[in-house]
């Protein structure tokens, strides 16, 4: 890979949290434009992982690199996990936006033609054109969910994290906002660092999945990573991978302990595993 | 009432009610409403020091907004911001019990502290309160987008910088001038109500936030007005009506929202 195209390349990244091992030798690296999910269950460090790039954790051992025109300067979108909007903050989505802009700023924001029209392009892309006008707080989890990855993309950044942002949504938010990072990601030339502990509805959209087990990871194409004996060897015990009705569940061989939710949580998706 | 012996009232109590209202959006939207009542509390002890030692009230007020500034931002680190307000609050209040114990001479003026004088505010003090409100506005509106920012989500702010961006120093700098210039006015009791009420009022009344900013500005110099007003008329002290008017702007900002909220459902 030629160093220009790379977004982001983590090196053996070690992480300790409250004295205790997260992530031990987590290695991979995003070229633009890639859309990679990071799956693996909860409590498998994948917060954590995120909040690393970010540079809000220290690093143990290891290092993070992104691409030249993101260091430094935070040009990192970032969508956390389970981000609660205070329904009586009076701002609408379009503030949210503008906030996405220019936020970090001093002084008063002064109304400008050219901002205004920044903005408008941002919610036209996510589709929040409509309730552009409509308090925050008060729309839907995916209709959030689109603000949010607007405020993340209007400054055009290289490197586009989300933290389980699939999680409160039901299928077919789901697929429409999987399916609207994948374009996004491709016209930005943005990579994508999309967590989940469910890789069904991932599927169609990524090239690359790293998948965490224990703080540990394999990272490649998902075809590559996840089989039998790629994460057998993460898990450190035998589990089986298993395709069924056009869904990817791993399952630990011994007992029907289910080790990890690649069966939705959503009770609307239907479950492979019984 | 527009007498030149109120000219003084009036002119202070809407410098006061400005910077309360602006502060008072914020408090709001951070919900720090128990740092804002901790905050001029805590400092009062400062300004009954102060008159102790024949100093300035407002020096006293400042050092000990100070104080409880430092104080509530360190403890915060291992403490949510409550137990940390708590946690200071209960100190000074202390510091203040044994303050009272060494002298008998200032209980006249614990009375103006704790409920605020507004009709007898001299040319010095008037100045003061100008200098500092400039500064505390200048802060706020410096400082107004990352705040803003930092109550949708403090993650979203450290991601924009790439780091913590520590406003939290800031905000309750900012909350500390305001308590010292408020609390001579409005007193050390009664601070709290014209940040909180105004400002819970006007998020109900529009879903701009720069406009809600503007409206609690506008119902806060209105409640201080109309405090001035009836207490003048009715000899009763104006500290009572800037309670009632802004636990009033509350309930009617509720109402509203409550209405919002049934509207969008
Ligand atoms: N501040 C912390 N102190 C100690 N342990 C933590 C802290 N934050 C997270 N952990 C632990 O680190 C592990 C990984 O957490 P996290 O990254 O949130 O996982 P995930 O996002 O995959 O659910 C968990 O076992 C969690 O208990
Ligand atoms: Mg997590």
């Amino acid at each position: 890979m030629t160093d220009s195209s790379m977004a982001l390349a983590v090196e053996q990244v070690c992480v300790a949290l409250g004295g205790r091992r997260v992530l031990r030798d987590v290695s991979f690296c995003l070229e633009a434009g890639e859309f990679c999910g990071l799956i693996g269950s909860n409590g498998s460090g994948k917060t954590t992982l995120l909040r690393a790039i970010l540079g809000f954790v220290r690093l143990e051992a290891g290092r993070i690199r992104l691409a030249e025109q993101s260091t430094g300067t935070g040009l990192i979108g970032y969508v956390p996990q389970k981000i609660a909007l205070d329904p009586g903050l009076p701002l609408r989505a379009r503030d949210v936006v503008a906030l996405g802009l220019d936020g970090a700023r001093l002084g008063p924001a002064l109304p400008s033609r050219a901002r205004t029209a920044r903005v408008d392009e941002m919610l036209q892309a996510v589709g929040a054109l409509e309730f552009a006008e409509q308090r925050v707080g008060l729309l839907s989890g995916g209709q959030q969910q689109r603000v949010l990855v607007a405020h993340a993309l209007v400054r055009r950044p290289r490197l586009l994290l989300l933290d389980e942002p699939l999680a409160n949504l039901d299928v077919r938010s789901t697929a429409e906002i999987v399916a609207l990072l994948r374009r996004l990601s491709r016209e930005y030339g943005a990579a994508v660092l999309l967590s989940a502990h469910d890789m069904n509805p991932l599927l169609p959209a990524m090239d690359r999945v790293v998948y965490l087990a224990n703080g540990s990871a394999v990272a490649g194409r998902a075809d590559e990573v996840v089989r039998t004996e790629v994460l057998s060897s993460l898990y450190g015990y035998h589990v089986d991978v298993v395709r069924v009705h056009g869904r990817v569940v791993v399952v630990a061989a011994e007992a029907s302990e289910q080790i990890h939710a690649a069966v939705a949580h959503n009770p609307e998706h239907t479950t492979a595993v019984p | 009432m527009f007498a030149a012996f109120m000219a003084h009232a009036w002119i202070v109590a809407t410098m006061v009610a400005i910077v309360a209202g602006a502060v008072g959006f914020f408090v709001v939207a951070r919900r720090a409403a128990f740092a804002a009542h901790a905050l001029p509390l805590g400092a009062f002890p400062g300004a009954a020091a102060a008159s102790l030692l024949g100093v300035s009230q407002l020096l006293g007020l400042a050092v000990f907004s100070v104080l409880g500034v430092v104080a509530i931002a360190r403890l915060q680190r291992g403490e949510r911001r409550e137990v940390a307000s708590a946690l200071w609050l209960a100190l000074s209040l202390a510091l203040g019990t044994l303050l009272l114990g060494f002298s008998g001479q200032y209980v006249q003026s614990i009375y103006g502290l704790l409920f605020g004088e507004v009709l007898g505010i001299s040319r010095g003090q008037l100045e003061g309160v100008a200098a500092l409100g400039v500064v505390a506005l200048s802060l706020l509106v410096l400082f107004a987008r990352p705040l803003l920012l930092e109550s949708l989500s403090g993650d979203l702010a450290a991601a924009a910088v790439g780091r913590s961006p520590r406003l939290e120093w800031v905000f309750l700098g900012i909350l500390a001038l305001s308590t010292a210039i408020a609390v001579p006015v409005v007193g050390a009791l009664l601070v709290f109500s014209l940040m909180v009420g105004p400002a819970s009022a006007a998020r109900a009344f529009t879903d701009r936030p720069w406009r809600s900013l503007a409206v609690s500005v506008a119902l806060a110099v209105g409640t201080a007005w109309a405090a001035i007003a009836l207490s003048y008329l009715s000899n009763w002290p104006v500290g009572f009506f800037v309670g009632v008017l802004s636990a009033a702007c509350y309930v009617a900002g509720r109402l509203c929202g409550r209405g919002i909220v049934a509207q969008a459902a």
